[in-house]
C-alpha cells in the first residue's frame, strides 16, 4: 500500500491528481480504518495519483459545529483552510459524507473553496470512464444488497444515484428499504449524535433502522458514511444477525469485488 | 338601501380588524433579525410558483394532496365570486354580472357550485381523517385541545360557508321562476337538488332565505379571515412569503456566523480583511428575537400537518423532540411577546424565553441534523435552523452542552479529533497496513 503525503510531493515538485481526506474515523476507527485501506488499495491499483495530509489533517469541525460550537468549528475551518490553500489543494475525494458536507458547503464562505467528491461519486465516475472494470460475473451477482442513505448525502446533497451505481455495477441485485433516498431514515448519529447518549425514548434510532434493512433479507448492507457503519453495525449485532447479515462501505465492497482485500 | 350601509359598515369594521391584526403580524415578525436583501431571486419565485402556488411537495402524499388541492383550487377560484358579492353589496346590485356574462355566467356559476360540492366533500373527508380514522399525525403530543378544534374550526367553517353558496343559488333559482325582476342564472346543477327543499315557501319567505345565505356568506368570509390570522389557516398567505424566502443552499449548509468569523480570524492574527461587526449580540437563539424573520416567517406559514414529525427519526423513537412542536412554541411565544408589547407590557423582558419555558434542551438534544423534516415540509418551513440556533447559544453563552459533547469539544481542541486519540496517531492506519 502506497500512501504519498502532500507533504512529501509537494518539495518534489509533484502535485497529485487528487487530495484523499481520510476524517476522524477513518484514521483512528478501527473498522472504519479498513475502509480507508480499501479505498487506498482500489486508487494504487488503478494508478489514481492522490496524496492524503497524514498528520496534518484535522477534524473539519462538523460535530463541534451541529452541537453549537461555532467559535471550535470555525477554529478548525480555518486551521484547515490554510494548510489547503498553503499545498494549493483543487480536488477533495472523502469517503466521509460529514467531512465532505462541511468542506463543500461550509469551507467557502470561510475562504477554503475546493471541488470536493465524495468517494461514492468518485468510484461510480471511475466505474464509468472504465478505470475500475468489473468484470462479469462477479461473487455480488444476484446476491441481494441494500444501500442504507446517509443524510449528509442524500438530503442534505442530493446524492441518492452515484451509491446506487457503484452497487448495481456489481451485478447484485439491489433490494431497497421501504424508507428510502428522500424519505431515507436516518442511523442515529448524525449531528454530533455520534458523541453522546441518545436521549430519552422508546427505542434506539439504530435498532429501528437495522430492523428495516434485515426486513430486505438482503446479505448487505450497504453504507457510505463511518457513522452509519457503527450505527448500523451495532444495530445488526443488537439483532445477532451478525452472522448471516454484514455491513460493508461501497469502497469494500469494490475492493472486494477486484480481489483486492 | 339599508342593505347598502350596512354592508359598507360590514367591509369597514372587518376591514379595519384585518388591517390591524395585519399590521401586529408584521410587528411580530419584525422582533426577527432582519433578513437583509435576498439574492437568486428567480430561483426564489421559481419556488413560490412550483411549491406554493403549485403544491409541488404535498403530492408526496398522494391522497391528502388531491384533497387539498381541492380546497385550495375551490378557494382561489370561489373567491371570483366574491368580487361578485362585494360589487353587488356595495351598488345594491343583484348578480350584477349575469346580464352581461350571459351563458358564461350559467357555466361559472355551475363551475363554482362544482367546487363548492367537491371542497364541501374534500372538508368531510378531512374531518373524518382527523376525528373518526385519527391519524397519529393529529393527536401526537403538542396536538392539544386547541390545535384539534383550530382545525376542525376550519373545516366545519369551510363546509358551512359551502352549504350557504348552494343554499343561496337554490333559493335564488326559485325566485328567478317567481319574479321578473330577479336576473335569470340558468340552470345550477348542483343547487337545483336543494330546490325541492324550499318549493313550499312563501316568496318573502324566499327571498329572507336568499337574503340570509347571501349576508351568511359574505360576513363567513370575511369572519374567517380574521380568523385566519390567529389561527394555523394563515399558511395560506405566508406559505407563499415563506417560499420566497426559503433556503436555497443545499441542506446539509448551516448558515454562517460573521462575528464568530472575525473573532477568530483576530485570534488567528489573520487580520487581513476582517471587519469587526457594530454590534457581537448574543451567540445563538435565546428566544424570538434572536431567530431571523425568515425563521419567524416560517412559524406563521406552518400549518401544523405534522409530516415533519412523522418522518423525525427521533420523535419515531419516543423522543421528546417533534419538529412541529418547534414551530408551534416559536410562533407561540412570537405572538406571547407580540401581544405584550402591543399593550404596552415587558415583551421580550418578561422573565420568559423560547429555550427553556417553551422548548427544553432535551428536545434540541435529540436532533441528529439529517434534514427528514425540512425535506418533509410542503412549504419549505426549516426547523433544524431554530434547532441548530438553540444549540449555539447552549454551547457558546451557557457552556451547557451535554457533558459527552463537552468532552467532545476538548478533544477537537486537545488532539484535533472528536475522540481520545493522540494528534501524533493519525496517520498510523497506513503503517499497520
Amino acid at each position: 500500500m502506497n500512501v504519498p503525503t502532500l507533504a512529501e510531493l509537494t518539495p518534489k515538485g509533484e502535485s497529485p491528481e487528487i487530495l484523499f481526506w481520510v476524517g476522524c474515523a477513518g484514521s483512528y476507527d478501527d473498522r472504519y480504518k479498513r475502509v480507508t485501506k480499501a479505498f487506498v488499495k482500489i486508487l494504487n491499483a488503478i494508478g489514481v495519483k492522490f496524496a492524503v495530509l497524514g498528520t496534518e489533517e484535522t477534524c473539519t469541525g462538523d460535530p463541534a459545529r451541529r452541537a453549537g460550537n461555532e467559535f471550535l468549528f470555525q477554529m478548525q475551518a480555518m486551521n484547515n483552510i490554510q494548510v489547503l490553500n498553503g499545498y494549493g489543494v483543487k480536488k477533495i475525494v472523502t469517503a466521509c459524507p460529514h467531512c465532505f458536507n462541511t468542506l463543500k458547503n461550509e469551507y467557502p464562505e470561510l475562504g477554503g473553496t475546493y471541488e470536493v467528491i465524495h468517494h461514492a461519486t468518485f468510484l461510480q465516475q471511475l466505474i464509468n470512464e472504465g478505470r475500475i472494470k468489473l468484470s462479469g460475473g462477479s461473487s455480488f451477482k444476484g446476491k441481494k444488497i441494500t444501500y442504507h442513505d446517509s443524510c449528509y448525502l442524500g438530503r442534505a446533497n442530493n446524492i441518492y444515484e452515484a451509491p446506487r451505481a457503484v452497487l448495481e455495477a456489481l451485478d447484485a441485485d439491489l433490494v431497497e428499504m421501504k424508507r428510502c433516498r428522500t424519505t431515507g431514515l436516518c442511523c442515529g448519529a448524525g449531528g454530533a449524535q455520534m458523541f453522546k447518549d441518545a436521549e430519552k425514548g422508546k427505542k434506539e434510532i439504530n435498532i429501528e433502522r437495522a430492523e428495516e434493512a434485515l426486513q430486505t433479507g438482503a446479505g448487505t448492507i450497504a453504507v457510505a458514511c463511518p457513522f452509519c457503519m457503527t450505527m448500523l453495525t451495532d444495530g445488526v449485532k443488537a439483532k445477532e444477525k451478525e452472522v448471516e447479515v454484514r455491513v460493508k462501505d461501497l469502497a469494500e465492497l469494490i475492493a472486494e469485488a477486484q480481489g483486492l482485500t | 338601501m339599508i342593505q347598502q350601509v350596512l354592508f359598507i359598515f360590514a367591509l369597514a369594521f372587518f376591514g379595519f380588524i384585518i388591517r390591524k391584526r395585519a399590521l401586529q403580524l408584521r410587528n411580530n415578525i419584525r422582533l426577527g433579525k432582519p433578513i437583509g436583501k435576498t439574492d437568486r431571486v428567480s430561483e426564489r419565485f421559481k419556488n413560490v410558483l412550483l411549491v406554493a402556488f403549485g403544491q409541488k411537495k404535498m403530492f408526496k402524499r398522494f391522497v391528502p394532496a388531491v384533497l387539498h388541492f381541492i380546497i385550495y383550487a375551490g378557494f382561489l377560484v370561489i373567491n371570483l365570486e366574491v368580487l361578485e358579492f362585494i360589487i353587488d353589496g356595495l351598488f345594491g346590485t343583484h348578480r350584477i354580472f349575469a346580464p352581461y356574462l350571459g351563458s358564461i355566467y350559467t357555466v361559472l356559476m355551475n363551475l363554482f357550485e362544482f367546487l363548492a360540492v367537491a371542497v364541501l366533500l374534500a372538508c368531510v373527508f378531512f374531518l373524518i381523517r382527523r376525528n373518526v380514522l385519527k391519524l397519529p399525525r393529529f393527536w401526537s403530543a403538542e396536538m392539544t385541545s386547541w390545535p384539534r378544534l383550530d382545525a376542525n374550526l376550519i373545516l366545519v367553517t369551510e363546509i358551512v360557508l359551502m352549504l350557504a353558496i348552494l343554499t343561496m343559488n337554490a333559493a335564488d333559482q326559485l325566485l328567478q321562476i317567481r319574479d321578473d325582476h330577479y336576473p335569470t342564472t340558468g340552470s345550477l346543477y348542483f343547487s337545483s337538488f336543494l330546490m325541492p327543499l324550499f318549493q313550499s315557501a312563501e316568496t318573502p319567505a324566499l327571498i329572507v332565505i336568499e337574503r340570509f345565505a347571501w349576508w351568511f356568506h359574505i360576513i363567513g368570509i370575511l369572519g374567517f379571515a380574521v380568523y385566519i390570522t390567529f389561527s394555523k389557516h394563515l399558511h395560506i398567505f405566508m406559505a407563499f412569503l415563506n417560499t420566497y424566502y426559503a433556503k436555497l443552499e443545499p441542506k446539509g449548509h448551516i448558515n454562517n456566523m460573521p462575528v464568530v468569523t472575525s473573532e477568530v480570524k483576530s485570534m488567528l492574527g489573520l487580520t487581513q480583511g476582517v471587519t469587526t461587526p457594530a454590534e457581537p449580540g448574543r451567540f445563538g437563539a435565546k428566544d424570538v428575537n434572536d431567530l431571523s424573520q425568515t425563521n419567524l416567517i416560517a412559524a406563521y406559514a406552518c400549518t401544523e400537518c405534522g409530516r415533519c414529525t412523522s418522518e423525525c427519526p427521533a420523535n419515531l423513537t419516543g423522543k421528546k423532540l417533534s419538529p412541529r412542536k418547534i414551530m408551534m412554541d416559536t410562533r407561540d411565544r412570537m405572538e406571547e411577546v407580540g401581544r405584550s408589547v402591543a399593550k404596552g407590557g415587558p415583551g421580550l423582558n418578561d422573565g420568559k424565553s423560547l429555550l427553556g419555558d417553551y422548548i427544553t434542551k432535551e428536545e434540541i438534544n435529540a436532533c441528529t441534523s439529517c434534514n427528514a423534516c425540512v425535506e418533509a415540509c410542503p412549504v419549505l418551513i426549516n426547523p433544524l435552523e431554530i434547532i441548530l440556533e438553540l444549540r449555539r447559544y447552549v454551547a457558546m453563552e451557557e457552556s451547557g452542552s451535554p457533558p459527552s459533547w463537552n468532552a467532545m469539544f476538548q478533544n477537537i481542541e486537545t488532539n484535533f479529533a472528536p475522540w481520545k486519540f493522540s494528534a501524533a496517531d493519525r496517520f498510523n492506519w497506513a503503517k499497520d497496513a
